[in-house]
């Protein structure tokens, strides 16, 4: 029984997408299960978290094959951690979507696609072997080319030819690698691959394998110099889907990075110095693309590239405090990258526009929605009590503490550019005084709302918002969970022998 | 048959790329076509190609007591056909699609997302 618990998960976002597919076209129907659906989901999600939080990492074998040579099911705390946020951000999306989709979206399996999105999460962070990851990571890009496509806008089409050639090639890149892992391991299982591996001797070909792991994932996560399909699709498709593409899809590419180098190729001094490199180059590069847009969900776009670095850097510096960082980082990431998008589409229906130069004027005819706005994106920035600064304080003093003075460097001028980026586009946006927009025909303004609809749009920003406030203002909460999921992380002893030693 | 299927695996990748840097979105498709067939045919050859008899041990033996064929190549490269299948599938009426939609063929006159707006 409580073993089975590990893929709950999995089976709710299944039975939800399936029930969802019973209701075709009675998008009210799907509307309100699929909310009710991300409750339960959010429920299942705290106590499988607080399940093993409480008990330690748990595994189950599928088929009852033993360890090596079935696929396993890990529930470790960064695992548990990533699905209880995964059904968080789910949860906020899913009542966004409700509001913001149009109709003709809706009628054509918008909400079934977006739960078999979550399922392909879900699955992705609680799987134990490297080829069933390669499979999720297919059902998360299956479910994201039909999400990015459903419309069929010029742009979003174009943006859709840019996202799928490049993830399609990312994915052929993780399928070579895991076929070389097999040529030289024999195994697929993650734990088996962590004791296999480092028996191997030629080390250059483990190099390799690493490379083309780092590549392949890089490409997902949107690392410096692979990044070019992301800023060129977000801002296509609706902005709910924007939100949950924001948040999740790059996350899964720094969690498969952070299982892949923490587990199998553990600590390996020219690797590392390749990820920090790379990690320095996305916080520059990420910072300045951000400076220049004038689209505001291209400006949040280059920040997602900006602050995977951070993550990244954190991977890269390989010690305990600098993947604690990396983790907390993940957590404040996801809810606050989530939450930009869906601002950036509240800001769209109050004004009709995205463009940074048309807008302005905000604050002075919703002042209650702009103070609102507020929280997320000073967030962002990390002002001393809100989400965005504590993780920093891990990663630099890792960083001083490893010497690598460039990195923290690197940290510190992005946190700089983030700031400058979110000043302007507070004055731009809020501040400015608007200019008069000429009215578009058949278009829901804000204003136009019922209150319901608007709730809609409120709601979900302000769960999401109190959940940010929660991670700054609890920030030692979530730093003892960052903290003991490094421990596991960088001590992977406990992951290897949950797996290969069951307890029964 | 070692050397012949790792230079064919060689000729697949690299035909494949060469076809995913070609402007046109046809070319595209036909490149992730055969960079996927190169990848299956990896994991086959990485899998050892090994002449034994199939993986099946008898009632009253507890190991394998002659060489036998590895069976997790074939199950891994089914799976990745599979898949494979579904995304080219995608890939042509995306393409086609979006050749509707933006009336050319040219990648680079897919410039619409670059746009300052």
């Amino acid at each position: 029984m409580t073993q089975q618990l590990i893929l709950y998960p999995l089976f709710l976002q299944m039975a939800i997408s399936i029930i969802l597919m019973f209701g075709w076209s009675r998008i009210g129907f799907q509307k309100v299960f699929s909310v009710f659906g991300s409750i339960l989901s959010v429920g299942l999600a705290v106590w499988l978290f607080s399940y093993i939080w409480t008990n330690g990492t748990q595994t189950i074998q599928a088929g009852n094959w033993e360890a090596p040579f079935g696929i396993t099911f890990v529930a470790d705390m960064l695992s548990v951690t990533l699905v209880l946020l995964t059904a968080i951000s789910g949860l906020a999306v899913s009542i966004f979507s409700g509001g913001s989709v149009l109709k003709d979206r809706l009628r054509f399996g918008y909400f079934p696609i977006l739960h078999f999105l979550l399922l392909g999460l879900n699955g992705a962070f609680l799987t134990g072997d490297i080829f069933n990851l390669y499979v999720w990571f297919e059902i998360i890009i299956i479910s994201s080319f039909v999400l990015i496509t459903i419309g069929g806008e010029k742009a979003q089409l174009e943006g859709a030819v840019k996202y799928f050639t490049l993830n399609i090639l990312a994915s052929m890149i993780f399928l070579t690698a895991i076929a070389v892992l097999y040529g030289i391991t024999g195994s697929l299982n993650m734990a088996d691959l962590a004791q296999q591996v480092a028996l191997v001797e030629n080390r250059g070909l483990v190099q390799i394998t690493a490379l083309l792991f780092l590549i392949g994932f890089g490409i997902k996560a949107g690392v410096f110099p692979l990044y070019f399909w992301l800023p060129a699709s977000y801002h296509t498709p609706p902005f709910a889907v924007s939100a949950i593409f924001g948040g999740l899809l790059t996350k899964v590419g720094v969690y498969a990075l952070i299982r892949v180098f923490t587990l199998i190729f553990v600590n390996d001094p020219f690797l590392n110095n390749i990820i920090l490199i790379i990690a320095i180059l996305t916080l520059i590069s990420g910072g300045i693309g951000a400076l220049v847009q004038n689209n505001m969900r291209k400006v949040f776009s280059y920040l997602i590239i900006c602050h995977i670095g951070y993550m990244i850097a954190g991977i890269g510096m390989f010690t305990e405090m600098a993947i604690a960082g990396a983790v907390f980082y993940l957590v404040h990431d996801i809810i606050v990258k989530t939450n930009l998008f869906m601002v950036s589409g509240v800001v769209y229906r109050i004004k009709g526009t995205n463009s940074i130069r048309d807008l302005g004027g905000i604050y002075a005819n919703w002042p209650r929605v702009s103070l609102l706005l507020f929280i997320p994106l000073f967030s962002l920035v990390g002002i001393p009590p809100l989400s965005g600064f504590w993780p920093k304080i891990n990663l630099i003093k890792a960083g001083f503490a490893g010497g690598s003075y460039i990195t923290v460097g690197a940290i510190i001028f992005a946190s700089f550019i983030t700031l400058v980026i979110i000043a302007k586009l507070w004055a731009e946006v809020f501040w400015k005084e608007g200019k008069e927009l000429p009215l578009r025909s058949n278009f829901g303004y804000f204003s136009k709302m019922t209150t319901a609809k608007r709730l809609q749009f409120i709601v979900p920003v302000t769960f999401l918002s109190i959940v940010s406030l929660y991670i700054g203002f609890g920030a030692e909460h979530i730093q003892e969970l960052s903290a003991r999921i490094a421990d596991e992380l960088v001590n992977s002893q406990g992951y290897i022998d949950a797996v290969l030693k069951p307890k029964n | 048959m070692e050397i012949l299927l790792a230079v064919m695996v060689g000729i697949l990748y690299g035909t494949g790329i060469y076809m995913m840097l070609r402007r046109s979105m046809v070319k595209l498709i036909i490149g992730i076509i055969l960079l996927g067939n190169g990848a299956n045919l990896l994991i086959f050859l990485l899998g050892r190609i090994t002449k034994g008899a199939p993986p099946i041990i008898p009632g009253d033996a507890k190991v394998f007591v002659e060489a036998f064929a590895d069976p997790v190549p074939q199950a891994l490269i089914l799976t990745a056909i599979v898949i494979s299948f579904g995304l080219q599938s995608f890939a042509i009426v995306l393409v086609k699609r979006a050749h509707t939609v933006v009336r050319t063929d040219d990648l680079d006159e897919m410039n619409a997302t670059d746009e300052d707006s």
